[in-house]
């Protein structure tokens, strides 16, 4: 038992700086920015740095610079320029969506909905341009884009709560508020109004996908570490020439509970479970309210509700 | 087709925690050993007691079968089988069943000459379930603070004992653990992802190095963390989402009993700010 368990790193060697493979075709070269961090090389790698920016990494910079410059300076204005009451009231600060009377209108007075409007826009610009960035640096490198895939699919919630949802209600006024406990009240709300939302089964879907990505991270993880003694962090090499690492790994599983994966397959199966938990949560929410109006009394009609 | 084509070197005896190598042995993919017989015989009996629990409700449909708690005027008490009594024993089979699929992943790991990381990264899940049913009642004072036993009605639970706390978002601890829970599926995601996306390159293509792994992240982000350390991480958010929601339950009731929502006042009247 007291045995080395391979929690943390305990000798550290500090060789040169890596500066990452050859870049692709037509790339900026990186910003050489780097730095060693003896606390990260605890559990990981100890080098900070070198990062690519490029036009579409500046833009969504820039962009998202603006967006939380609006929210900040208008939650800032709410409290009389006053920096101390900032802090002290930051937890209940908000921008609000629009009012419900200026429907779906791009053009409203800035504090009945425009500054919102204006600060989801750059939100969204940050966002959707740091997707081509993600997308840029994939292909760049010759990798394939399943990273991009699963980013679109965290974009997918975030335009449904923020953009679809709204625009198929007719108001902005349904999209969330940026703030604090104001999207917790928010999201408090969505599930009252609609009559219950754990009786909402894409959100039953979603809720199964997010704890199932804990448990796979947690059982992932841990076998990965289990098996370290025998380089099974080598991932790739172990995927394209097995090694006693992924057979331990898996005759663990297959001895457990009569079935494994491969060191390849339990990342499609960590893929899968991580992207599925915000395209079911997007399905749900786009659902309600256009689709469903109570999802207790859906529930009573389909025969799963106690009614 | 229960032994894979390397998987006879690895069939070795020893390993065992007790009984030697009474139950050394598999049955088709599965490990069997002593805590096997015992995971086996709490499954088999707590399940057939929630059949009897359904048969006594009189509903079979999956959605809405529930095995309640006992009333909280039972206290601590065992309660008769109707009224509570054999959730008390699906609770006791429950755990008995879970503690002994913990040492029987102890028993094959150390078979493999694996670290103990998995068992305890299940004790961690188990931690979590024993807070809900046994530690939070038991600080509470009666068996019927546990959780039903049932698909609706577990949530039905959970949405109740929420919205007696005013509004469980407000719970800080509840804050973190879904906090931890959100960065484990992003981190998963990117993990999943980028391991995918080294190897399946494209047709044609050859496949990639963590080189290139780490070079995606480092232009993408600006830090890589390494094929070891995401492992570390990973296991870590995962554990965490699962201790802080211990946590956020188990503070609720046996250490304030108010509103969430009003606990924030303290913020609120801390002396830098407080008006």
């Amino acid at each position: 038992m007291a045995d080395y368990q391979n929690i943390f790193t305990q000798v550290q060697v500090r060789g040169h700086v890596d500066y990452g493979v050859v870049q692709g075709e037509g790339d900026e070269d990186r910003l050489k920015l780097t730095s060693t961090s003896h606390l990260f090389g605890r559990i990981g790698d100890a080098q900070l740095g070198p990062v690519y920016l490029g036009w579409s990494g500046v833009a969504s910079l820039i962009c998202g610079f603006i967006a939380i410059e609006i929210i900040g300076l208008n939650m800032w204005a709410s409290v009389g320029w006053d920096p101390i009451k900032f802090f002290g009231q930051l937890p209940w600060l908000s921008l609000d969506a629009p009012l419900p009377e200026h429907g779906l209108k791009l053009f409203m007075p800035l504090h009945e909905g425009g500054w919102w409007l204006m600060a989801g826009f750059f939100l969204t610009a940050a966002i959707l341009l740091w997707w081509v960035r993600s997308y840029r640096r994939a292909i760049q490198l010759g990798l394939g884009t399943h990273v991009c895939w699963a980013f679109a699919a965290a974009i997918w919630l975030y335009l449904v709560l923020g953009f679809i949802r709204p625009v198929m209600m007719g108001s902005w006024n349904e999209a969330v508020p940026f703030g604090i406990f104001t999207h917790l009240d928010w999201t408090n709300n969505l599930s009252l109004v609609y009559g219950n939302f754990f009786y909402n089964p894409f959100h039953m879907l979603s809720i199964a996908f997010l704890y199932g990505s804990a448990l796979l991270f947690a059982m992932h993880g841990a076998t990965i570490l289990a098996v370290g003694r025998y380089g099974g962090e080598r991932e790739i090499e172990q995927i394209t020439d097995r090694g006693t690492a992924s057979e331990r790994a898996a005759l663990f599983w297959r001895w457990t509970m009569g079935f494994n994966a491969s060191m390849e397959s339990i990342h499609r199966w960590a893929w899968w479970f991580a992207i599925l938990c915000p395209i079911t949560g997007g399905i749900g929410v786009l659902l309600t309210g256009t689709v469903v109006d109570n999802w207790f009394l859906w529930g009573a009609d389909n025969g799963f509700a106690r009614y | 087709m229960a032994l894979l084509n390397f998987e006879r070197k690895y069939r070795i005896r020893g390993g065992t925690l007790v009984g030697g190598d009474l139950f050394d042995f598999w049955i088709g993919p599965f490990y069997v050993g002593f805590f096997g017989v015992t995971a086996l015989f709490c499954a088999f009996l707590g399940t057939a007691l929630i059949f009897l629990g359904a048969s006594m409700e009189g509903t079979w449909n999956p959605w809405l079968i529930s095995i309640d708690p006992p009333p909280l005027e039972y206290g601590l008490q065992f309660a008769p089988m109707a009224e509570g009594g054999i959730w008390q024993l699906v609770t006791i089979c429950a755990i008995g069943a879970f503690g002994s699929w913990a040492l029987r992943e102890v028993e094959i790991a150390r078979k493999l000459g694996m670290g103990l990381h998995v068992p305890i990264a299940f004790g961690v899940a188990i931690l979590a379930y024993v807070t809900l049913v046994v530690i939070r009642p038991f600080l509470m004072g009666a068996w019927g603070h546990g959780f039903p036993y049932g698909i609706m009605s577990h949530l039905d639970w959970v949405s109740n004992v929420g919205y007696s706390y005013g509004n469980f978002h407000y719970n800080p601890a509840h804050m973190v653990a879904i906090t931890f829970f959100f960065t484990t599926c992003l981190a998963l995601a990117m993990h999943g992802g980028l391991v995918l996306s080294a190897v399946n390159p494209g047709r044609g293509k050859t496949v990639k190095t963590p080189e290139h792994e780490n070079a995606f992240f480092r232009d993408f982000i600006g830090y890589s963390i390494g094929t070891l350390g995401i492992h570390r991480l990973g296991l870590f958010l995962a554990l965490s989402a699962g201790i802080w929601s211990a946590i956020c339950i188990v503070i609720s009731g046996p250490l304030y009993e108010g509103s969430w929502i009003d606990w924030w006042d303290g913020w609120k009247n801390l002396a830098i700010w407080r008006v």
